[in-house]
């Protein structure tokens, strides 16, 4: 197997581990933080517009981290730096 | 496929080339101001006021309310900044809906700058409220340990801030681009309306984390100070 072959197989397995992997945490943490937030909207409505605010500015604290791991699949598959170097070598 | 603005490049001129991303911030930026000076214009105070001027009320005075419930401070100082980076980000987002044209926001050069600006105006903010002493007074906080990562945080949070914005946005393009080669019927629209949704969440919590940063850096002194101060909100 060369080298082309082997980095190729590695960013796509690493791509689909990245994004599959990152996206369980987030979506765990953000179950969690909306419902509590559900239940405190139950026990106290009229406080409804702070919780709202603080729940989206939390949601996208949270979800950053699977964003994270998306720029990096993404990297991994359109801009990988070591199938750029590999094709410069070969002149491509 | 292309997933940044960064690498349609319209106009080369061997030195200097001109890509789709400085051209359409140029054209947003045109847009906001050319609209913004059109409905200024013509502004009254009569009972009838027209639609646009309308508008422009809704946003100013919704843009106010929310700045003063996130700061629990005056929201007339912050509201140039804050605003601004609100309706920037705003408009950019939402012209992810006219075809051909893939949103500055989904580069990271625009929103790495747009954090840059967050991250420049926190301590100049929290300087001209708390002055110098008082401003790096609270790296020290709660003790001098916490120095060394208060300053980290400072520079994490202004990576996350451009990284969740680019993200964000770039995903709606690439997942659309995906699917136009996968389903190109209805699906797409589905998640175009998805990226409407986030592209106005997303121009929400960029305003509002830099409001949050720039109100925990300019509030040190708070404590019995706040309720003189909210008092002075509602009378003035």
């Amino acid at each position: 197997m060369d080298s082309t072959a082997l980095i190729a197989m590695v960013s796509i397995f690493t791509a689909g581990i990245t994004i599959a992997i990152g996206a369980i945490g987030p979506a765990l943490g953000e179950g969690r933080a909306v419902a509590q937030a559900l239940s405190a909207i139950a026990q106290q409505p009229d406080e409804a517009g702070t919780i709202t605010r603080t729940l989206f500015v939390g949601l996208a604290m949270i979800e950053s981290t699977a964003i994270y791991c998306f720029v990096v699949a993404m990297i991994l598959i359109f801009a990988n730096p070591f199938w750029n170097q590999l094709s410069a070598a070969a002149g491509g | 496929m292309t997933i940044s603005p960064d690498q349609i490049i319209l106009l080369d001129l061997g030195f200097w080339a001109l890509n789709a991303t400085v051209a359409v911030t140029w054209g947003i930026m045109a847009m906001l101001t050319l609209g913004a000076w059109l409905i200024t214009r013509r502004i009254s105070d009569a009972t009838e006021i027209s639609r646009w001027q309308n508008l422009l009320e809704v946003l100013v005075s919704g843009l106010r309310d929310q700045i003063a419930a996130v700061s629990r401070q005056r929201p007339g100082r912050y509201l140039p900044f804050v605003g601004t980076l609100f309706i920037f980000i705003l408009a950019s987002n939402l012209l992810h809906l006219v075809p051909g044209l893939i949103p500055p926001t989904g580069s990271l050069s625009t929103t790495v700058a747009l954090a840059l600006c967050v991250f420049v105006a926190v301590p100049v903010f929290g300087i001209a409220q708390e002055g110098v002493a008082g401003y790096l007074r609270q790296y020290m906080r709660p003790t001098p340990i916490m120095l060394p990562f208060n300053i980290i945080s400072e520079l994490s949070r202004t990576v996350a801030l451009a990284v969740r914005l680019y993200g964000n946005i770039m995903s709606g393009t690439v997942i659309a681009g995906i699917l136009l080669s996968l389903a190109p019927f209805i699906f797409p629209v589905l998640m175009q309306l998805l990226g409407l949704i986030t592209g106005v969440i997303q121009a929400y919590i960029f305003a509002i984390l830099a409001m949050v940063y720039i109100a925990s850096a300019s509030s040190v002194r708070r404590g019995h100070e706040s309720t003189s101060r909210s008092e002075e909100n509602t009378n003035g």
